[in-house]
Formats: structure tokens, C-alpha cells, sequence
């Protein structure tokens, strides 16, 4: 099933070699890791039924070949509260070049990390976690293991991030389940495993973090050039 | 592949000897060779003739001896076939000195080379390089004997891939007494590389610490190379170059730009329980710390000064390198003062760091060295040695040593290098416990302890 999951994502990939949101967290289901419920929607009546089901607010996202960097294009509204807002998004998303759907998702809370991986030339995989969210290239607050990690690498990764506090409960606030993050860097790292030499890096970004899980709010899977 | 012939040789024959010019790095080889190590030599040049009143062997296929390592200095073109005569000669092994080869882009005359030696099982080093440099056994530096500054022979061993970088790291060691099992410029690395080293070095009885200047890997040899190292049961230390990011290469992803090459490297080896030097003076630090001692530590110093200032400096540097200088527990404290002179009972300090002030005679040492080594809250102790004090004896040293061989709990020195203090030093050094000529390496050396294992 992962298998069918990589082959559909791989051959959906777009022109310039990443995969789009939709089909990355797919895969990333079906490797046994953790999405927000969401579908995607070509028309805004869909996108209406699906926001009623899940239950507001919810996360619209666009859905392009062209829109890579979906927040700089504006094609990203967190905290949709009712039809009309949505409906709203959905207008404006339609504009955006290659259009072809509105991702509508439930709404994650927790502390925003990223965990990523590459293909480096000398040491094969490696993974990464670091603080997330959009600012990650600014405070450039990362750990970096060779794969396969243990569980061991992730409590050093963690011990080892300057914001790790924000992990670990800081003025009051809960502290992220290590089990569930221990099960997800690893999970993620037996996909990456298998995946092999066919992706170049990939970003899961943000990926939110609370008391009781880490769930993955976006995806971004670049292919290796051939 | 079997190294030893390259490391061990009893016989070597120099090819590219010159009639004529003396400083022909061959010459300078062979003359070192014959004159001051103890093996034999046989030079080799296609025109015969003499050299120091020796008959030149046109070729190494007419020496009448079995030569264990050949040392190849000839122009790049002919190398081939003179390592195709080695191979038939049933040589050892080889040292190639020239250049000439991958390095100017001649890498089809490279690629000969290592086609001749994978088909015949033929061990070589090189090329483009210095060679090989074994302290009282021979060396193959093309470097004129009395312009090299020689550290002596001892326990770690080194290799980089640059020999200008290896000669001048050999001038640190010499300068700090730290000895050397082997030292190995491995140039264009086309056939004997850094893993197949950590192998033969992890089995080398001489050697207890391994250290590389390594300025880039293969594709997935990084891979091969952690995770042999963190499984060689001696510790690994690496000294990269090449950090900065050469150019601004378009990235496709934040875990692209954030995990750059330099990045990885650097943690990775710290996954793997491998410890980078960031520079020269880390690198004899750590390779000084780790020859004596193997197993890791938490990082959590036992001080003792003669000096108010000194401890305070001390406890700054060990905070800045993420050691702690935790507190003594009040038993610990009062052993160590009911063994005290009496004068230095009323003055001394007691919390971490332990002051003696200048008042100290070496039995005050005697007493805060084992105080602190019974310590269940400290796993390193720091002495910070100022010989300027009246009361210590140059049997100090030694003395303090014997508490490290008796009580088992690691023990690093501060001591000024000057010749006046060498007893001292040496009775420290000579008994396996590491000096520092300054505060900041001696901390460094307790570093290494700290980051001599996989996290």
C-alpha cells in the first residue's frame, strides 16, 4: 500500500520535480504518519459540504502545479470561520495560475517544528528537526542525524535546539509527548528509507506538536533530478 | 589489501633518484633514507650510475632483495609502467610522490594507476603527496631531515589528505610533546583512502587515538566512514576544511538550504561519537587528552589552583565549552581539609575550585587531587599548576599521576611550557596524564573526554 502510495505520489509530481500537498500527505498517511483530516476540493460547493463536516474554522489552501510557495502567493487562510469566508477564499484561489482545487483541512494546534530530510553526497540521508513554521531560515534552530535514526538521536536532536524549553513546556504551557514525536521522527525516517536516492529533501513544515501528538500541517516533497 | 609493507618496511627501494640534483625530491628521500633510519635503501633510476657511491638499479625488478614499500618520485607519465615493474617485482606496496594526476586534470593517468594496483591486490598512497612518516622507523617526506621538526614517537596516529597541512600540525605536536604512532599524507587518496586507514589503524597496536584532516568524502564514504569509525573501539578525531558553502547553489527546500554540506558533516560526527577539532590547536589538545584517556565523561570538573585568578578563569572556560564545576558535597570537603598542611587549612577554599593559594606544598595537592578523585559529583580533575609557588617540588608531577593510577578518575594539567619546568611536565606526561602549556587547552582536553561518545 506505502508502495502504490510513493508510485502515485512520484508520478503526480509536477513539471518541476515536487510533489503537490495533497498527494505528499497522501503518502505521508498512508507511511503511517499524521495529517489534519482534509480533502480537496475543484468546486466551492464541495469545499462548502466538506468545511460542514469537519467543522469550522478550517484551513484553506491552494492547490497549483505553479504555486510552490503557496503563502507567498497569498493561496494559505488559517482560521476560516463560516461559508462565506470560504467561499471568499475560494474566489480568490481561483485566480491563482494552474489552479486545479481548494485543500480544505481541519486546524492543528501546538509548537511549530519542521522535520525534513535530504539526500546529502557523502552520508546518504539525513533528517532534520529543527523550530518551524515560516521563519525556519532565520533562526536556523535545527539538529541533523544521519538516517536511520534511533530513538536515542531524537531526545539528543531535542536536547541539543536552543528553543528546545518550548518542547518541553515553557511558562505554563504543556509540553510536546516525546513518544508521539519519537514515533513520528522515526516513522518518517523508515519513509525516508525507502523512498532512497528518488526524492532530493523534503520539508514537513510545519509540523505541529502538542501534549498529545504531532501532526503534519504541510508537506513539501522534491523529486531528485535524473 | 594488506598495508603493513607501507607502514613497517625493512626494505625500500626510491625510484627517480637524480644523478645529478641533489634536491630532487627522490634524493632528499633516499639520502634521509640510507642515512638515518634504520632500514635498507636501494635507489632506482632507468639511466644506472651512482649516487653517494651506491650503484643506482635501472630498474626495481634487478634488486636482489624483496622490497617491502617502493617509494615512486618520477614524472607522472612514467609512473604506470614503473608501478606495473613494482607489481611484477612483487613489491609490498607504494608511496607515490609525484603529482601530476587528478589534480591538474590528468585523471585518466589516475585512473591507470588504480586499475594497475585493484587488478594486482597492490596497496598504494597517493599520489601527489608526502608520503608516510613513522617517528625513529623511516619516513618518505621529500622535506630535507634538518628542516623538519620531528615529534617523537607515541601514540596517535594522523592522517589528512594534505601533506603541507600534516607537516605543519606535526610542528603543534612536536611543540606540545604529544607523540606520533604514524602520520600519513594521503594526496589524491586514488586507492588507499581514509576508511581503509581507520581500519588498519584500529588494529595497530601502537596506536591509541586516530586522527584525520579530511577535506571531503565521496559520495556515501562519509557514510562507510562514521559508521566504521564509531565501531573501531579507539577514539576518531576530525579535523574538516572546506566549511564554507563555495558559492550560493539555488535550493529547493528549507531542510536544503539549513542542512548544508558543512552542517551535516559537523553533526553527524558528533552522532557517531566522533569528535571534530574545529582547528590545529583543537585537534593537539584532543589527540593529547584521548591518547590517555579512552573512556567518555559527563563533563561535570573538579578544580584545583594554587591561584584565586587561575580558578576563575578556568571555571569560565569550562562554562563556555559546556563542562560544569559542580559543588562538593560537604564530606568530600571536609577530607580534603583534614589533610592539609596546617598553614593551608586556614586559607585554603574549599568549594569547586579548590584554592590552595600560593602557600600550597605539594602534599596539599596530594590531598585535593584525592579528595576530588573520591568525588561521586565530578568525573574530570583540573590542576592548574604554577610552578612559581615555593612549595611545590618538581616531583609534583609524577606524584599527582600516581593519585590518577591509583584512583582511576581522569586527570588533565595546566602547566607553563618552559624548559625550566620540564621535570614537572615530563612527570606528569611520562605517566600518561595530559599537559596544556594554557588554561584554555587544558579544558579542551577535558572537552574531548566529553565528546568522545555518540549522542
Amino acid at each position: 500500500m506505502l508502495k502504490t502510495a510513493i508510485c502515485k505520489a512520484l508520478n503526480s509530481a509536477t513539471e518541476s520535480g515536487w510533489v503537490l500537498e495533497p498527494d505528499a500527505k497522501h503518502l505521508l498517511r498512508t507511511a503511517g504518519l499524521k495529517v489534519p483530516a482534509f480533502k480537496v476540493c475543484p468546486q466551492v460547493s464541495e469545499a462548502v459540504a466538506w468545511a460542514g463536516k469537519i467543522g469550522y474554522p478550517v484551513v484553506a489552501k491552494v492547490v497549483s502545479p505553479k504555486a510552490m510557495h503557496k503563502s507567498e502567493l497569498k493561496g494559505v487562510v488559517v482560521g476560516i470561520g463560516d461559508d462565506d469566508a470560504l467561499r471568499e477564499a475560494y474566489k480568490r484561489f481561483r485566480r491563482i495560475d494552474g489552479f486545479c482545487g481548494m485543500l480544505v483541512e481541519s486546524i492543528a494546534a501546538g509548537v511549530e517544528v519542521i522535520v525534513g530530510a535530504k539526500i546529502d553526497y557523502q552520508f546518504g540521508p539525513v533528517i532534520l528537526l529543527g523550530m518551524g513554521g515560516t521563519a525556519v531560515e532565520i533562526y536556523q534552530d535545527t539538529a541533523i542525524r544521519m538516517a536511520p535514526l534511533i530513538e536515542r538521536d531524537v531526545w539528543s536532536m531535542v536536547g541539543s535546539l536552543k528553543a528546545r524549553r518550548l518542547l518541553e513546556g515553557y511558562r505554563g504551557s504543556e509540553a510536546v509527548s516525546m513518544e508521539a514525536l519519537v514515533e513520528t521522527m522515526l516513522t518518517f525516517s523508515d519513509l525516508v528509507l525507502t523512498l532512497g536516492e528518488r526524492f532530493e529533501s523534503i520539508d514537513l513544515n510545519p509540523v505541529m506538536c502538542s501534549a498529545e501528538d504531532c501532526i503534519i500541517v504541510d508537506a513539501r516533497i522534491v523529486l531528485a533530478t535524473t | 589489501m594488506d598495508l603493513k609493507p607501507l607502514f613497517s618496511p625493512e626494505t625500500i627501494a626510491v625510484i627517480g633518484v637524480s644523478r645529478t640534483n641533489d634536491r630532487h625530491p627522490a634524493n632528499v628521500i633516499y639520502s634521509k633514507l640510507r642515512l638515518r633510519y634504520p632500514v635498507k635503501v636501494f635507489p632506482v633510476n632507468p639511466k644506472g650510475g651512482e649516487i653517494q657511491r651506491e650503484t643506482i638499479y635501472p630498474e626495481v625488478t634487478e634488486i636482489p632483495d624483496k622490497i617491502d614499500l617502493a617509494v615512486i618520485a618520477a614524472r607522472a607519465e612514467f609512473v604506470p609502467a614503473i608501478l606495473s615493474r613494482c607489481v611484477k617485482a612483487k613489491v609490498g606496496g607504494a608511496t607515490i610522490i609525484s603529482g601530476g594526476f587528478a589534480e591538474v586534470g590528468r585523471a585518466d593517468l589516475q585512473q591507470r594507476l588504480v586499475d594497475i594496483a585493484r587488478e594486482a591486490d597492490f596497496p598504494f598512497i597517493g599520489p601527489n603527496c608526502l608520503g608516510i612518516y613513522v617517528p625513529r622507523q623511516f619516513d618518505t617526506f621529500f622535506l630535507p631531515g634538518q628542516r623538519l621538526i620531528r615529534p617523537d614517537e607515541g601514540s596517535v596516529a594522523i592522517v589528512s589528505q594534505s601533506g603541507g597541512v600534516l607537516v605543519d600540525q606535526m610542528v603543534k605536536f612536536a611543540g606540545q610533546n604529544v607523540g606520533l604512532s604514524l602520520a600519513v599524507s594521503i594526496g589524491n587518496k586514488a586507492v588507499v583512502r581514509e576508511l581503509d586507514l581507520l581500519t588498519y589503524l584500529s588494529q595497530d597496536t601502537a596506536t591509541r587515538v586516530i586522527a584525520f584532516y579530511v577535506e571531503g568524502f565521496e559520495k556515501n564514504e562519509g557514510r562507510t566512514f562514521v559508521q566504521a569509525a564509531s565501531r573501531c573501539g579507539k577514539p576518531v578525531i576530525v579535523l574538516k576544511a572546506g566549511k564554507s558553502a563555495l558559492g550560493s547553489r539555488a535550493v529547493s527546500s528549507h531542510t536544503a538550504s539549513l542542512a548544508g554540506d558543512y552542517t551535516v558533516f559537523s553533526q553527524v560526527l558528533t552522532q557517531h561519537g566522533i569528535v571534530e577539532a574545529r582547528d590545529e590547536f583543537e585537534m593537539v589538545s584532543f589527540c593529547e587528552s584521548l591518547s590517555c584517556y579512552q573512556r567518555s565523561i559527563s563533563g561535570r570538573v573538579g578544580i584545583i589552583t594554587a591561584s584565586g585568578g587561575h580558578g576563575v578563569i578556568a571555571v569560565d572556560t569550562c562554562s563556555a565549552h559546556g563542562l560544569t564545576v559542580p559543588q562538593l558535597n560537604s564530606d568530600i570537603e571536609t577530607d580534603i581539609q583534614k589533610h592539609l598542611s596546617v598553614s593551608v587549612q586556614q586559607i585554603a577554599s574549599l568549594a569547586n575550585p579548590v584554592d590552595l593559594t600560593g602557600s600550597a606544598v605539594d602534599e596539599d595537592f596530594i590531598a585535593a587531587a584525592t579528595g576530588l578523585s573520591a568525588s561521586p559529583d565530578i568525573d574530570c580533575v583540573l590542576i592548574l599548576l604554577l610552578p612559581y609557588s615555593p612549595g611545590i617540588s618538581s616531583d609534583l608531577g609524577a606524584r599527582l599521576s600516581h593519585v590518577y593510577q591509583k584512583e582511576g578518575k581522569p586527570m588533565v594539567a595546566y602547566v607553563p611550557h618552559e624548559e625550566k619546568y620540564r621535570m614537572l611536565i615530563e612527570g606528569f606526561e611520562l605517566n600518561r596524564v595530559p599537559v596544556s602549556s594554557s588554561i584554555e587547552g587544558a579544558v579542551l582536553m577535558v572537552e574531548a573526554m566529553r565528546r568522545c561518545q555518540p549522542c
